[in-house]
């Protein structure tokens, strides 16, 4: 198959540390297998810079199937890259063609600070779960019966599709506003859906939307650009109900 | 030291109560005044780590991902047991512990085994409460769907995300008591030893992956919930990052290692592609429910199909070989794991692999798709007898229950699975083996506690599917927090620990100086280059078929291999930044040590059991024959080694299993 094999040209922002100036670095790789995964061109391209002295480039990954969460990278303008409905570890080199010029960034939204060339932190994320997204439930093998309450069928899935998020922050880094309003939605959405969420929503909705604002994240201006690049087609629905979730409990208030 | 499992006596359905009501507690008082250390947030880590903070203590958590919602836990597809009987279908705790011990072929402890059955419907009813959306009726209760190895309709699952799912939870449940200041999370951080002082577990040495600064964490207990080592292989289902480091760090210091060679070989792994490949990608074992595995009855075909001048899809009926359902025809394609990743080895050894490498099998949904689309089509007054009609419904139910498993096959393989069979071969996936413990989930380490796949207590040689999640859980929310309490009773007196002493100062200068060795060596090859190599020797000689000579020569190769990479490893960067090729270096140190010791076990173990498949011990005749052989005569028993420095000196302890509630016999799915 050496005769579908690439040669390419990658554009790379290196960033030594958080508190370093950062810049664009071309690297070539020679004879890319559009069987690979995008991140295993990275591996390939890592080892090529070890051997010879140089730095390897330095991306969060994990999984390499889709559902960690951890891996970024803004692939020519885009989350994720040019593919939909798959993170960029899913994302195949058969996407690319011979010759081609492929630029790659860090997600970048002032809520996520570069630490060094393509990782972000996402800690945000976590402090506005940390604000809100639970059911205050104690562990004690004595709750009811997990039959006990029947959920419809339609909500149930309706809830499993917003917890299907992964937590990976291409919304944020699609949105031109870097909005959370989509990660934060589909948190909020999952429980107001379920029964077992009603107890909490109130607080729920007004601590994760505060925590939200405190990270630095923009409004939501409806473009529906995050929808678009969400590996995992959480859908706009989530920040409409939690838009609703949130005027009902300023009005409880 | 002889090894106490520390089993309560009594009848086997009345221990795990018994033992509750008489352990000692902590006043909630106390629980305040105690640190409890757990590293690893995946669902037995982080299960634990938020139930011990609702009770009182103070938890410190690490992981080394850059949130607690990414341990490898999130990954896990098809689904969780629990013995809810929800179906009416016969299933009970006593089953669900029958089927554990049987699909672990006869290695596990039963107490442990028997009290995990007895909680699994808890973490079900917990889960629930948590919101985790779990797939349900249009009457609107709680679905399940069958996997390998029972009877029974048994498992919960979210599509074929239900580790995330779960996950999820657990991560909720942490996130709670973080927002409370009870636990403490330290992400990005990296364990790289434990600490005893007097002989007992009183904290760990991290890393801090961004700014590599070495840090000493001091507790009255330290719990590892740091997942398998399945990554020894280079190539497995694991993901990136997933080590053995901080299990191998404990054993190091003290904590025997038991039954290193029980590996889950998975059958259903979309084959490897070529040399570039960085790790495997698991399809759910649930997809068995409707998938049915082939292989050509004909050389011609088997050549023809290679060549492209055959689809699959094409070829009759009558000359495909649906060989698990051939050889196991009670339980078909629903065989366990390692039985079905044997009988898929032998096909292809045989020659009868249907891709270029010659290492794959057909797992095919064609007949599911008509079989579901008839059915929706009498339901909607269709007609069954166009076949459009009849496929279109069928692959929309297909799509409902494995979507997001075909989309990913898709990506990867670049053939659409709805319309053509997948291609699938087995791959690392699990490890059975890990720390050994004590019915508390205890090491030989006084306060030293692991939980989850690092442990090796509940699947024997043989894990069945949806059971990981389940100990996982069982282990963190429900068993670990009563436990831990008996131990850490003793310790209410004891105050704060400091890190201001000799043994922390030894251990961080131990690790600061390994770190050191490998920023400052001047080699000339890289961290992976070992690893594949090492990946190699294990995927060839301690793999799916095991023998004598084959483990020898693994055990030369890799010590061998181990001394070459202290000699020539080169990592760039320095030690005080972030630099993935440093972590790396460490992991794969302890994987050339624990790749020897594994070897090791393989070849002092010379029966066949479950995943470990010895050449030398088949049934030579009968119904059974060319099944694996168990010897319980002289192998009911848990290899639990001592280390003693290089791996060859490492002693062997056992711990003799005892069978009184069920009966050893030949296991047999025909």
């Amino acid at each position: 198959m050496a005769s579908e094999n690439m040669n390419l040209t990658l554009k790379i922002w290196r960033q030594k540390g958080a508190n370093d100036k950062g810049k664009m670095v071309d690297y070539q790789i020679a004879d890319v297998s559009p069987d690979m995964s995008f991140l295993e061109m990275l591996d390939v391209l890592n080892e090529q810079l070890i051997n010879s002295g140089d730095e390897p480039v330095a991306f969060d990954h994990d999984c390499r199937e889709g559902i960690c969460g951890m891996c970024s990278l803004y692939i020519n303008g885009e989350a994720h890259g040019p593919d939909r409905g798959v993170t960029t570890c899913q994302l195949h080199m058969r996407m690319f063609k011979d010759g081609d010029t492929i630029t790659i960034e860090p997600f970048r939204a002032t809520a996520f600070p570069v630490v060094k060339d393509l990782i972000v932190d996402r800690s945000a994320f976590d402090r506005i779960q940390h604000a809100g997204g639970f059911i205050s439930v104690n562990t004690s093998g004595n709750t009811i019966d997990a039959n006990a309450i029947p959920v419809e069928k339609h909500d149930a899935d309706k809830a499993f599709e917003a917890a299907t998020c992964i937590g990976c922050g291409a919304c944020v880094a699609t949105c031109k506003n870097s909005s959370a309003m989509l990660f934060v939605g589909a948190k909020v959405s999952q429980f107001a859906l379920l029964p077992q969420g009603q107890v909490e929503a109130t607080d729920r909705v007004l601590n994760m939307v505060s925590q939200m604002d405190e990270e630095g994240f923009g409004n939501c201006t409806n473009t529906g650009a995050c929808e678009v690049e969400c590996p995992k087609g959480i859908s706009l629905e989530n920040i409409a109900r939690m838009n609703r979730e949130y005027l009902a409990a300023s009005l409880k208030g | 030291m002889a090894l106490d499992s520390k089993t309560p006596k009594g009848p086997i359905a009345d221990r795990w109560t018994n033992y509750k009501d008489h352990i000692d507690l902590v006043n909630p008082a106390n629980k305040r005044n105690i640190d409890i250390i757990v590293v690893g947030t995946g669902l037995a880590g982080g299960s634990a780590a938020a139930t011990l903070a609702e009770l009182g203590y103070n938890v410190k958590a690490f992981c080394f991902q850059d949130s607690p919602r990414r341990a490898h836990s999130i990954a896990a597809q098809g689904g969780i047991n629990a013995a809810k009987n929800y179906q009416g279908d016969g299933d009970s705790t006593y089953r669900l512990f029958y089927d554990t011990v049987k699909g672990g072929d006869y290695r596990s402890r039963e107490s442990n085994v028997y009290r995990l059955a007895e909680v699994s419907v808890n973490i079900i009813d917990q889960c629930v409460a948590q919101g985790v959306p779990f797939a349900r009726e249009y009457g609107g209760l709680l679905d399940n769907r069958s996997f390998g190895g029972v009877l029974v309709s048994r498992t919960f699952y979210a599509a074929g995300q239900t580790g995330q799912q779960l996950l999820l939870g657990a991560y909720s449940a942490m996130n709670r008591q973080i927002g409370r200041g009870k636990i403490k999370m330290y992400n990005r951080h990296e364990m790289l030893d434990v600490v005893k002082v007097d002989g007992k577990a009183r904290g760990i040495i991290t890393r801090n992956l961004i700014t590599g600064e070495i840090e000493r964490h001091s507790a009255h207990a330290v719990v590892l919930g740091t997942g398998g080592y399945g990554n020894v292989f280079f190539l497995s289902t694991n993901a990136m990052g997933s080590n053995v480091t901080a299990a191998w760090k404990a054993h190091k210091r003290g904590a025997y290692f038991a039954n290193p060679c029980y590996t889950q070989i998975h059958p259903t792994c979309i084959p490897v592609s070529g040399d570039h490949q960085s790790k495997l990608t698991l399809m759910s074992e649930s997809l068995r429910n409707d998938g049915r595995i082939w292989v050509p009855k004909h050389m011609k075909d088997v050549e023809a199909i290679k060549a492209g001048t055959l689809k699959p899809k094409d070829l009759k009926e009558e000359d495909r070989d649906y060989y698990l359902e051939r050889r196991y025809p009670a339980f078909g394609n629903l065989v366990p794991r390692d039985v079905a990743s044997r009988a898929a080895k032998e096909r292809c050894d045989a020659g009868y692999g249907v891709n270029a490498t010659g290492e794959a099998v057909f797992l095919d949904f064609a007949s599911a798709i008509i079989r579901y689309g008839k059915e929706q089509a009498l339901i909607h007054h269709l007609d069954v007898n166009d076949a459009s009609v009849v496929k279109e419904l069928g692959q929309e139910v297909i799509r409902n229950k494995y979507g997001n498993l075909f989309q990913m096959y898709e990506k990867i393989v670049d053939q659409d699975p709805y319309n053509t069979p997948m291609m699938i071969y087995p791959a690392v996936h699990y490890t059975m083996g890990g720390v050994w413990v004590d019915y508390n989930l205890m090491t030989t380490v006084p306060g030293l506690y692991c939980v989850g796949e690092a442990n090796f207590s509940d699947h024997g040689a043989n894990r069945l599917g949806a059971s990981a999640l389940m100990q996982g859980l069982a282990d963190g929310y429900f068993v670990l927090p009563y436990t831990i309490g008996d131990y850490l009773s003793d310790d209410i007196r004891t105050g704060p620990i400091s890190t201001d002493t000799k043994e922390f100062e030894d251990a961080e200068n131990e690790v600061k100086e390994k770190l050191n060795f490998f920023v400052t060596n001047k080699g000339e090859h890289s961290v992976d280059y070992f690893h594949k190599r090492l990946g190699k020797i294990m995927w060839n000689k301690v793999g799916m078929s095991r023998n004598e000579k084959g483990l020898k020569e693994a055990i030369s190769e890799i010590k061998a291999l181990r001394d070459q990479f202290w000699k020539e490893v080169k990592v760039p960067g320095n030690q005080n930044e972030y630099n993935e090729e440093l972590a790396k270096a460490g992991r794969v140190a302890d994987f050339l040590e624990l790749g020897e010791l594994f070897a090791k076990d393989a070849l002092e173990r010379t029966e066949s059991c479950g995943g470990h498949f010895r050449e030398e011990s088949v049934e030579l005749d009968g119904p059974q024959k060319g099944e694996a052989l168990r010897d319980d005569e002289n192998f009911a028993y848990v290899s639990a080694w001592e280390y003693k420095g290089e791996p060859s000196d490492a002693v062997l302890h056992k711990e003799q299993l005892e069978f009184h509630d069920i009966e050893l016999k030949q296991r047999s799915y025909k």
